[in-house]
């Protein structure tokens, strides 16, 4: 008996037309958890390193988080992952909702694509049956009608629909796939597209079994309320009008302008109203007590909805204010296009038509106003159409191919990944591990847990720390006591800040629980719904494995470092960890490859940034550092990187 | 025939405000976890008594609780036009019905109906309004006088058997029959 998993995920062969239900190993469970963990684990072993994303032989694997479709709150996310042809390293999404309970109820752990279809498909699964469908008639259809037709189709209004919209049909870099309110963005859509699958339709009627029931549920119906009262958790921006912190901080347009006095009060009052009079409601995902979605019905468009800094980005990259986020959004996610990297990319175009690298010919009859520019932009790049053919390709990948320069335009990215446009003064040596070695690409996703500010206030530092639950060890209240700068603690504490943040990361990426009640939200507040005291218990009560603080930390590990050694196969090294030059004005690069250095260090790394042999087989990693072996890419014998002849001379 | 004093009857309502509903589900999982046996040991939102009807783009939540079974579907409908979109009556129908597959449980198909969560002791209120914390679902108990009731005794309840299957007349010629013997 299988408790919180299913024991089963569903791989469908799209060349071969095959559908097979496979059972899993218990084992792996235990050692990986679900979500991330057992993702990496497939594409590390059925994925050859040579293989272009872009090829039938790259896998897209929704993997449900180990507690997915269990009564545990805010546990509900799917962990979206491939190679990605953005970069050729590991393609990371997390889509929340309802998807993933609907395919635990379906009988699935993950389902794991392969192959490509000769023509537009979609999967309809319901319980064992599973069918690929032709999709000729949803072709070019928009996000929403894909969803509703489907439906339809099915003739079940329960039914849960992961689609693609025309962006991703046409296999723009910066597609996603929606379900709902939710969306995998970034990285798997484009792949979904390049394997002819529209849509994945599901509907599960079976249940997912807990371990022990009355336990689990009595802490879950416990951290239920706890969640439900926490103001430091859930996302703050749905109801917090206050957004001065993106608006005066962050750059605007192609990551380029910061706007430091931009925020006023008129201007709240003003956006409240603006807000408020088009809001319909807070919506949430499953069985989550924080709404953080807005749903948001603006006159001419569908009701669509949003969350987060996807309030922002539409309207930042164009020098607008909210009302052109909100009337471009709805187009935009019908279209399939990511919220985050498209405005990026349609900035970083204008500002190569001001620098004269793109020419007007490359911009037929674009109209003069800059509404009107991001709407022309976002259609050419949806449908591929003249330079949107180019700019699909994202930020870096367009840089490439126009060149004449405009390379140095591409001034925001890491790996070719779009950042967070934050260009700040004085480097912060936590960031600048977190940014530079994240396997998860963007910052939101490695950061969270240790506050991003010291208290200075004496009384008020000790009042935090005693009420700190969620650190991991003791020395953390320590630092954060003698923390007064920001960019100011021993070199020791950034990297174990960078390590207990990336740990919550890849430990609610792996058990379905979402960054909003746990990962992301310790560096506000520092009362996360979750942490790595009460995640053992849950794993205990809800899955039935055998779990405490120290083998869940070793879970973090383990699958960190299968990350690292994926991207390592695939040619991930040293030299690529490197946060954009501008990122921050004034830079040390000697004290930057010594803090890598120690990072890598204490990781267990070598000075190249690969686990040694060592590292890996005390992670029960053994096979992937035979097959590094067997790979060239370690021979065996490396030291962890301060004992590197290399990391002396760099002292020198 | 015999008469009752005044009677107090406890009516339990569950108030639906669907504009609080956000659509989360927890009273769906809450309610399939209650009923399971054991208690608790396992989620399947397609076994629960309440299901939240969601058309997220047309801004439609309404949790909708499982009503009486029914034995033949409606025959005529309504239709509703919501936000410009058509819905049939089905779609906020509470009963379980064979026109559908909702409320049903899904092996056996057997229909389900929501028992308030009825339990040994009781509840302070049912599973579903305990985990909404939006306040989409409140709980209330209210007293409510019920009219004088007539109780019937078993031979006032043979006879109305025998008249449903034979008739008024038929019965009274036998009972007037029987009391001439």
């Amino acid at each position: 008996m299988r408790y919180a998993e299913t024991g089963f995920q569903l791989e469908v062969d799209l060349s071969k037309g095959s559908i097979d239900k496979v059972e899993t190993d218990p084992e792996d469970t235990a050692l990986l958890l679900g979500g991330l963990g057992m993702n990496l684990k497939l594409l590390f072993d059925r994925v050859p390193p040579g293989t272009d994303p872009w090829s039938p032989d790259n896998l897209l694997i929704f993997g449900n988080g180990l507690l997915n479709g269990t009564f545990v709150p805010g546990a509900n996310r799917v962990s979206v992952d491939t190679i990605a042809p953005v970069n050729g390293f590991l393609g990371h999404s997390l889509m929340g909702g309802f998807f993933g309970a609907e395919m635990k109820m379906a009988g699935y752990d993950r389902i794991v694509i392969r192959g490509q279809a000769p023509d537009l498909v979609y999967l309809a699964i319901h319980n064992d049956k599973v069918e690929i469908r032709d999709a000729g008639h949803l072709r070019g259809r928009l996000m929403d009608e894909t969803q509703t037709l489907i439906k339809q189709e099915l003739n079940d209004k329960r039914a849960w629909v992961a689609a693609l919209g025309p962006a991703g049909e046409n296999r723009v870099i910066m597609a996603s796939i929606d379900c709902g309110n939710s969306s995998a963005a970034r990285t798997p859509g484009p792949v979904m597209g390049v394997k002819n699958l529209k849509a994945i339709a599901i509907r599960g009627t079976k249940d997912v079994y807990i371990a022990n029931p009355e336990k689990a549920w009595e802490m879950c119906s416990r951290l239920r309320k706890e969640l439900d009262l926490n103001p430091n958790i859930g996302d703050w921006m749905a109801t917090d009008e206050d957004d001065s912190f993106h608006h005066n901080n962050f750059s605007w347009g192609n990551a380029r302008v910061r706007r430091k006095t931009f925020w006023s009060n008129e201007l709240e009052e003003r956006w409240r109203n603006l807000k408020y009079d088009h809001m319909s409601r807070w919506t949430g995902c499953w069985n989550c007590p924080k709404a953080c979605h807005n749903l948001i019905k603006w006159p001419n468009r569908r009701r669509f909805s949003y969350k987060c800094y996807g309030k922002d980005t539409y309207h930042m990259a164009a020098f607008q204010e909210l009302d052109f986020t909100y009337e471009i959004l709805p187009i935009a996610m019908d279209l399939g296009l990511d919220s985050y990297s498209t405005p990026q990319v349609i900035a970083f175009a204008l500002e190569l038509l001001d620098a004269g690298i793109l020419t007007e010919k490359d911009f037929p009859d674009m109209p003069s106003d800059i509404r009107q520019k991001f709407y022309y932009l976002l259609h050419k790049i949806a449908y591929r159409d003249g330079i949107g053919d180019v700019l699909a390709h994202g930020v870096s990948g367009a840089a490439t191919i126009i060149g004449h320069g405009a390379e140095e335009f591409d001034h925001n990215t890491v790996k070719k990944f779009e950042q967070l446009p934050i260009k700040l003064g004085k480097l912060n040596p936590a960031y600048f591990l977190m940014i530079a070695t994240g396997e998860e690409m963007a910052i939101t996703q490695t950061e969270g847990s240790f506050p991003q500010d010291p208290i200075t206030d004496p009384k008020l530092k000790e009042e935090f720390i005693n009420n700190w639950v969620a650190v991991p060890d003791r020395k953390f209240h320590e630092w954060f006591r003698q923390w007064e700068k920001r960019d100011q603690l021993p070199d020791q504490a950034m990297v174990e800040i960078s390590d207990w943040n990336e740990c919550m990361h890849y430990l609610d990426d792996s058990l379905g629980l979402c960054g909003f009640v746990s990962s992301f939200r310790g560096q506000f507040g520092g009362t996360t719904g979750y942490h790595v005291w009460n995640m053992p218990d849950l794993i205990t009560l809800v899955a039935g494995i055998e779990s405490d603080k120290d083998r869940l930390w070793e879970c973090f590990q383990r699958i960190r470092t299968l990350a690292r050694a994926l991207n390592n196969r695939r040619g991930l090294r040293r030299e690529m960890e490197r946060p954009p030059e501008d990122h921050w004005a004034v830079r040390d690069e000697e004290y930057e490859q010594q803090l890598l250095t120690k990072y890598y260090d204490f990781k267990g790394w070598t000075f190249d940034g690969i686990p040694t042999k060592e590292t890996l087989e005390k992670l029960s990693l053994g096979y992937v550092a035979e097959d590094l072996i067997k790979n060239n890419v370690l021979t065996g014998d490396e030291v962890t990187a301060l004992k590197d002849p290399r990391a002396n001379k760099e002292k020198e | 025939m015999e008469r009752n004093e005044k009677r107090v009857k406890t009516v339990k309502e569950i108030i639906v405000d669907t504009s609080k509903c956000v659509g989360c589900r927890a009273c769906e999982i809450a309610c399939s976890a209650f009923h399971t046996i054991p208690k608790y040991s396992s989620v399947n939102t397609a076994r629960s008594r309440i299901m939240v009807v969601m058309d997220e783009f047309r801004d439609i939540f309404v949790p909708i609780r499982a009503g009486q079974y029914t034995q033949a579907e409606c025959n005529g409908r309504n239709r509703y036009m919501i936000d410009g979109k058509e819905y049939d009556e089905c779609t906020f129908c509470p009963a379980s019905c064979p026109s559908r597959s909702a409320f049903r449980e899904p092996d056996s198909g057997l229909p389900l109906k929501c028992d308030m969560c009825e339990s040994d002791p009781p509840l302070e209120k049912p599973m579903c309004v305990d985990a909404c914390t939006f306040g989409a679902l409140t709980y209330e108990e209210r007293e409510e006088e019920k009219a004088e009731q007539e109780t019937r005794g078993d031979i006032e309840i043979a006879f109305e058997v025998l008249a449903k299957k034979y008739g008024k007349k038929k019965v009274m010629d036998a009972f007037t029959r029987l009391s001439k013997d």
